[in-house]
C-alpha cells in the first residue's frame, strides 16, 4: 500500500486548509492500522514470553527459535484473527468488548453486585457464610495432600500474614514500602537469636512464642527509626529508602557470617509450649503450624479491622485523599503515616518469627528483595485496602503458579507477575475485590479531585 | 593509606561515578516532567547492555583489532545499546505510563506500574537471553594507556569517563539550549501552563523518556564492557543512580551529575576501606543521611515545590 | 449548641491575632509585603482585594502552609498564652485553635459527611491505637463522644439530614457548609473562611450569612473572612481590610473603607468622579456596573 494522505472533501492538494491538514493522517496513523501494529507487537512479545528459555552461551538461541517456531505462528495468527474480528466482522464484538472493559472497571454490576447486596442486607447470610468459611478453613489442611499442606503453611499462611501487614501501609495509609521483607528478616533473625540458634549467644534464651513480642518491638523500633526521617519528605522517597534499607539488612545477613550464619544459615528451634501440666512440640507435620497461623491471622484481622473503622482508619483515609486538608484539620499526618509503617513492619516481624520457627532453618537467601515485590503484587492484585481482597489475592497468586508448575517454568513466574501488575494498574487499579473507599477515591482522583495515595501533597501531584 | 592510594581510589570512583551520573540523568529528567520515580529505568540500562552485546556478537570483533577497528566496534556497541535502551524507554512510556497519565491516575499507581514493568523486563531478558552473566566481546585490548598523577587508567576506564563527559555535556546542551529542552523545562515547571502555551506534552514526555533511554542504554553498554551483561545488572546501579539523582536534587540535571560522581567516589572508598561485599551500602547510607539533613539535595530541586 | 462551644467565656480581652510585618516571597515575586493585621477577640474581619492581591497567601501564611520570610504572627487563645504561628506546622496551628476552609472546596470525598466532621473532632482526642484495637472502654467512649459531637456540629450548620451521604455527592452549597462544619469541629477560636460564598446561589448565600453570624455570636468564634461578595462582607463584617499587590491599603469599618480613595483606585485603577460612584456602589453591595450578579440580588 502506498503512503497517501487521507482527507475528506477536497483531497490533499495545496489548497487544503490548515485545519484539514492538521486533521489529515497517513494511512498507518489510522486507529485501525495502529491497532494491528499493536496486536502484532503484542504477538511478537507473547511468543518470546511463552517460548523456550534462552541460553547465556548463545544469546540468539531463544530469539531464533521463538520467532521461527510454531508458537510464533500461533501468536501471529491469533493476533490477526482478533484484529479481523474486531475491525471487520462485528460491531457488536467491539461494543461487547468495551462493555467488558467498563464492567471490569466498575466491578459492582452483575451477579457480584447482587451478591454483595444480599450480603449487606441480611445478617444471617453473613453469619452463615462466615461460619461456613471458618469451618472450611479449619478443616482445609485435612482435605489436601502433604504437598499442598506445605504450600498452605510455608507460602499461603506466611504470605497472608505479610499481605495483611503490607495492606496497612499500602492500602490504608497509601504509602509504598519496598523493604517489607527486611522486617520479615529482622523477625526471623530475632527468632533465631533469642532461641539461641545463632553463633552469638543471647543474654537469655526465650521460647519462640515469647520472641514474638520481642520481634514486634524490634521491628516497631526499626520501622520508626527508618520512617521518622523519611516520612517527613515527599512520599515516594519512602519507596527508595525502604529499598535501600532492605539491601542493607540483606547484606548484613549475608556478610556477617559470624553472627548470622550468612548464606549457609543456621538452624532454629521449633515452637514449643510447656505449661507444666501440658506441653506440646511442633514438629515436621505442617498441619499444626497451619492452625497456629490461622489463629494469628484471625486475631490480626480482627484487630486491624477495628483500627480501620476507628479514628485511625479515618485519619489514614483523609491523608490519602488530601494531605493538605487533613493537616489543616489538625491531623498529624506524619504520626499517622509512621503508625501505619510501624504496624506493617511489626506484622512482618511476626510473620518472620513464625516462618523461621516453622522452617527450623534460616539463611540470608530467604530474604531477597524479590519477596517484597511478591507481597506487593498480592496486595495490588487482590485490592489495596480491602482485607478480603488481599487475602484472596495472595491465595490465588500463590495457588495458581503452584498448580501450573508443570505447565509453566517456575522462573517465568516473576515475569508474569510483573506483567500482571502493569495490566492491573492500567485496567483495574482497584484490584480484584476492591474496598469501597478505595474504589471511590481512585475514581475521584481520575476525575481530578483529590489524591488516592499519600505520596505527596495533592497540589504537587501533576503526573 | 597513602595519598597515592587515596588518589587511586578517587579516580576509580570518578569512573564509576560518571556512569552513575549518566544513568541518574534518566531518572531526573523523567522525574522532572512526570514527578515519577521511574523504577524501570534500571531495566532500560540493562537493555542497553544487551543491545551492545547483541550488536557486538553479531559483528564478531576480530581477535586483535586495529585502532580504527576498535573505535568502530565501540561506536557500534554504543549505538546498539542506545538503540535498544531508547526503544525500551519509548515503549515503556507508551504502553505502561501513557494510559495512566491519560486518566490522571494517582502516583501510587504509577509507582506500582514502574515496579511491575521493571520486574517484567528483567525477567523477560532472562528468559530470552539466559540468566547468567555474559562477557561483552572485547572490541579492543584493554591496556593501561594513561597515567594521571601516578594512577594508571585502562582503555575501558578512559572510555567510560570520556563518553560520560560527552553525554553529560550533550544533555546539558539539549536541556538548556534546544527546543526540546525548553519543552522539558516548561512541562517540569507547570504542565498545564505548558500545554496552554502550545507544548505537546505527550511528545515532550515521550522524547524525555527516549533521551534518558539513549543515555541509559550507552551506560548499559559501558557497564557491560567493564563488568558483564546479565538480566539483573540494572538493579544496584539503578538504585545507586536514583540515589545520586536525589542527592543532587531531583529534577536538577547538573545536580544528578554531581550526585553521580559523589556516590561513585563514596562507593570506591567503601569497597577499598570496608570490603567489596559492602559495595552498595555506602551509597544507601549517604542517601539516607542526605534525605535526613538536606532533603532537597545538594543543588536543590527544580521541581516546583507544592504548597 | 451546647456547653463546650458556646460556654467558652471570652475571658481575655484584646487581640486574638496580631500579625506584624509579614512578608512572603516566591522567588522574585513578593506575595505579601509587610502586612500588619490586628484582630480583636470576637470580631468578624473581612479581607478584600482584587484577585492576586495576596488574600489566600495571607491565609496560607497564618495556617502554616507557607512560611513567610519575615514578620511575626502572634495568636492569643482565650485560655491564655501567646503563640508564634510563623513556621509552625499546619496541624499544630489547627490544634492551637485556628481553623480554616479552602477557596476550592477540599473535602474528603470518599467519606461520608459525618465522617468528614468526625475526623476533625478526633484530632482533639488522645486515644492510642492499641486501646482502639483492643476495644478498651475508653476507646469506645471516645468513639461515641466523637459521634455525638459530629452530629451536634452537623446540626448546627444545618446538615443534620445529610449525615450519611458521601461528601462528594452533596450539593455545592452543602459542601461549603460541610467544610465549615469540619473546621468548627476542631473547636477553633479563630475561623478563617476563604471565599465561602463563591459559587453559591442567593438562598445559600443568605443561609451562609446567617451561619457566619451564629458562629460569631453563639460560639464566640472570631472570624477572618476572604470574600468577593461585597453584600455579604458589608453585612457580616465588623471591620474590613483591603489588600492590593500584597500590601494593606486600607482598614476600617465597612463604611470607611467604601469611601477610601485608595481602595477605589485599587479596584478601578483611577479615581474619577463617576467611577468613584460606581465603585462605592459596588463596594457597598448596592448594584452598579462592576458589581455583577452579587450586587443585583438585594435590589
Amino acid at each position: 500500500m502506498k503512503a497517501t494522505t487521507v482527507s475528506r472533501g477536497k483531497g490533499g492538494g495545496p489548497d487544503m486548509s490548515a485545519a484539514a491538514r492538521l486533521r489529515a493522517t497517513r494511512w498507518y496513523q489510522q486507529p485501525r492500522w495502529r491497532r494491528l501494529a499493536a496486536l502484532l507487537g503484542t504477538a511478537l512479545l507473547g511468543a518470546q514470553v511463552t517460548g523456550r528459555e534462552g541460553s547465556s552461551s548463545d544469546i540468539f538461541l531463544a530469539l531464533k527459535e521463538n520467532t521461527t517456531g510454531t508458537g510464533m505462528w500461533i501468536w501471529l495468527g491469533g493476533a490477526l484473527l482478533v484484529w479481523v474480528l474486531r475491525e471487520f466482522v462485528s460491531e457488536q464484538l467491539a461494543a461487547g468488548w468495551a462493555g467488558v472493559r467498563e464492567g471490569a472497571r466498575a466491578g459492582a454490576s452483575g451477579p457480584l453486585g447482587r451478591g454483595r447486596e444480599l450480603w449487606r442486607s441480611l445478617p444471617w447470610v453473613r453469619v452463615a457464610a462466615l461460619t461456613a468459611l471458618a469451618v472450611f478453613l479449619v478443616l482445609l489442611p485435612l482435605l489436601v495432600t502433604r504437598h499442598w499442606q506445605q504450600v498452605l503453611v510455608d507460602q499461603i499462611g506466611i504470605y497472608v500474614l505479610l499481605v495483611i501487614g503490607l495492606n496497612v501501609v499500602v492500602g490504608w495509609a497509601g504509602m509504598l514500602d519496598l523493604g517489607f521483607i527486611a522486617f520479615f528478616a529482622i523477625g526471623a533473625y530475632s527468632a533465631a537469636y533469642w532461641t539461641g540458634s545463632l553463633p552469638v549467644e543471647p543474654p537469655v534464651v526465650l521460647n519462640n512464642f515469647l520472641v514474638i513480642p520481642v520481634a514486634v518491638v524490634t521491628c516497631l523500633v526499626a520501622g520508626v527509626l527508618l520512617g521518622a526521617p523519611t516520612l517527613r519528605l515527599r512520599g515516594d522517597y519512602l519507596a527508595i529508602v525502604t529499598l535501600g534499607f532492605h539491601e542493607m539488612v540483606y547484606l548484613a545477613a549475608r556478610n556477617w557470617r559470624d553472627t548470622t550464619g550468612g548464606t549457609s544459615g543456621a538452624s532454629v528451634d521449633r515452637f514449643e509450649i510447656d505449661l507444666g501440666f501440658w506441653s506440646y512440640r511442633w514438629g515436621l507435620d505442617p498441619v499444626p503450624y497451619y492452625w497456629l497461623l490461622l489463629v494469628v491471622i484471625a486475631l490480626l484481622i480482627f484487630l486491624f479491622l477495628r483500627l480501620e473503622h476507628s479514628r485511625v482508619g479515618r485519619a489514614w483515609t483523609a491523608i490519602r485523599e488530601d494531605e493538605v486538608a487533613a493537616a489543616a484539620t489538625g491531623v498529624d499526618t506524619v504520626r499517622f503515616k509512621l503508625l501505619a509503617f510501624a504496624i506493617g513492619a511489626s506484622t512482618s516481624g511476626v510473620a518472620g518469627v513464625i516462618y523461621a520457627s516453622k522452617l527450623g532453618f534460616i539463611n540470608s537467601e530467604l530474604f531477597v528483595l524479590l519477596f517484597s515485590i511478591l507481597v506487593l503484587s498480592y496486595v495490588i492484585f487482590g485490592g489495596m485496602g480491602s482485607i478480603p481482597g488481599v487475602l484472596l489475592g495472595a491465595a490465588i497468586l500463590i495457588w495458581l503458579p503452584e498448580a501450573m508448575r508443570d505447565q509453566v517454568p517456575a522462573q517465568d513466574r516473576f515475569m508474569y507477575l510483573g506483567a500482571l501488575l502493569v495490566v492491573m494498574m492500567i485496567y483495574r487499579p482497584q484490584g480484584l475485590l476492591p474496598s469501597r473507599r478505595r474504589r471511590r477515591e481512585l475514581e475521584m482522583a481520575e476525575e481530578g479531585a483529590g489524591g488516592a495515595d499519600s505520596l505527596g501533597t495533592s497540589e504537587g501531584r501533576r503526573v | 593509606m597513602t595519598i597515592n592510594d587515596i588518589w587511586d581510589v578517587f579516580v576509580l570512583g570518578m569512573v564509576l561515578g560518571s556512569l552513575y551520573a549518566v544513568i541518574a540523568i534518566g531518572y531526573t529528567l523523567v522525574y522532572g516532567v512526570l514527578q515519577l520515580l521511574n523504577f524501570a529505568h534500571s531495566e532500560v540500562f540493562m537493555a542497553g547492555g544487551f543491545g551492545g552485546l547483541i550488536v557486538l556478537t553479531l559483528v564478531e570483533p576480530v581477535a586483535a583489532p586495529s585502532g580504527v577497528q576498535s573505535v568502530g566496534y565501540v561506536l557500534l556497541g554504543m549505538a546498539g545499546g542506545a538503540a535498544l535502551g531508547g526503544t525500551v524507554a519509548y515503549f515503556l512510556e507508551k504502553v505502561a505510563y501513557r494510559p495512566l497519565r491519560r486518566r490522571r491516575a494517582p502516583r501510587l499507581v504509577f509507582l506500582i506500574t514502574a515496579i511491575g514493568a521493571s520486574f517484567f523486563l528483567y525477567n523477560l531478558a532472562g528468559k530470552i537471553f539466559g540468566r547468567n552473566a555474559v562477557p561483552m566481546p572485547s572490541a579492543y585490548e584493554n591496556k593501561r594507556v594513561l597515567t594521571v598523577f601516578g594512577t594508571s587508567l585502562n582503555i575501558t576506564q578512559l572510555l567510560i569517563l570520556g563518553s560520560a563527559v560527552v553525554m553529560l555535556l550533550g544533555v546539558d546542551y539539549v536541556v538548556n539550549r534546544t527546543k526540546l529542552g525548553s519543552g522539558i523545562r516548561a512541562v517540569a515547571q507547570d504542565p498545564e501552563v505548558a500545554s496552554l502555551m502550545g507544548v505537546d506534552i505527550d511528545k515532550v514526555v515521550s522524547r524525555t523518556f527516549v533521551l534518558g533511554g539513549l543515555m541509559g542504554g550507552v551506560a548499559g553498554f559501558l557497564f557491560g564492557t567493564n563488568v558483564q551483561v546479565f538480566p539483573t545488572m540494572g538493579f544496584l546501579p539503578g538504585v545507586t543512580a536514583f540515589a545520586a539523582a536525589v542527592l543532587g536534587g531531583i529534577g536538577n540535571v547538573r545536580g544528578a551529575m554531581l550526585g553521580g560522581l559523589l556516590l561513585g567516589v563514596v562507593e570506591a572508598f567503601t569497597v577499598d576501606l570496608v570490603g567489596d561485599e559492602w559495595r552498595y551500602v555506602g551509597a544507601f547510607a549517604v542517601l539516607v543521611l542526605v534525605l535526613m539533613f538536606r532533603p532537597t539535595g545538594i543543588l536543590g530541586e527544580r521541581v516546583a515545590r507544592a504548597a | 449548641m451546647t456547653t463546650e462551644m458556646a460556654g467558652r467565656a471570652v475571658a481575655v480581652d484584646g487581640h486574638v491575632l496580631e500579625v506584624s510585618g509579614v512578608t512572603l516571597r516566591f522567588g522574585g515575586l513578593t506575595s505579601l509585603d509587610r502586612v500588619d493585621l490586628r484582630m480583636r477577640r470576637g470580631e468578624v474581619l473581612a479581607v478584600i482585594g482584587p484577585n492576586g492581591a495576596g488574600k489566600t497567601s495571607l491565609f496560607n501564611s497564618l495556617t502554616g502552609a507557607y512560611v513567610p520570610q519575615e514578620g511575626r504572627i502572634r495568636f492569643r487563645p482565650g485560655r491564655g498564652g501567646e503563640h508564634e504561628l510563623r513556621g509552625r506546622k499546619p496541624f499544630r496551628v489547627s490544634r492551637l485553635g485556628l481553623a480554616r476552609t479552602f477557596q476550592n472546596i477540599r473535602l474528603f470525598g470518599a467519606l461520608t459527611a459525618l465522617e468528614n466532621v468526625k475526623i476533625a473532632v478526633e484530632t482533639r482526642q488522645k486515644t492510642d491505637p492499641v486501646s482502639i484495637m483492643l476495644g478498651l472502654p475508653h476507646a469506645r467512649r471516645a468513639e461515641r463522644e466523637s459521634d455525638r459531637r459530629a452530629h451536634e456540629v452537623m446540626r448546627f450548620v444545618g446538615l443534620g439530614h445529610r449525615l450519611n451521604e458521601l461528601a462528594s455527592s452533596l450539593s455545592y452549597g452543602e459542601q461549603r457548609r460541610l467544610e465549615i462544619a469540619r473546621a468548627l469541629a476542631t473547636e477553633p477560636e479563630l475561623l478563617l473562611l476563604d471565599e465561602p460564598a463563591a459559587g453559591t446561589n442567593p438562598t445559600e448565600k443568605r443561609d451562609l450569612e446567617e451561619l457566619i453570624r451564629r458562629i460569631n455570636a453563639e460560639l464566640s468564634v472570631s472570624v477572618l473572612l476572604i470574600e468577593h461578595d461585597m453584600r455579604l462582607v458589608m453585612s457580616v463584617a465588623d471591620r474590613v481590610m483591603v489588600l492590593n499587590f500584597g500590601r494593606k491599603i486600607a482598614e476600617g469599618t465597612p463604611g470607611e473603607v467604601q469611601r477610601d480613595p485608595a481602595v477605589i483606585e485599587a479596584y478601578l485603577g483611577s479615581s474619577s468622579a463617576e467611577d468613584t460612584a460606581v465603585v462605592t456602589g459596588m463596594l457597598s453591595g448596592r448594584g452598579g456596573a462592576g458589581a455583577g450578579d452579587e450586587g443585583e440580588e438585594r435590589a
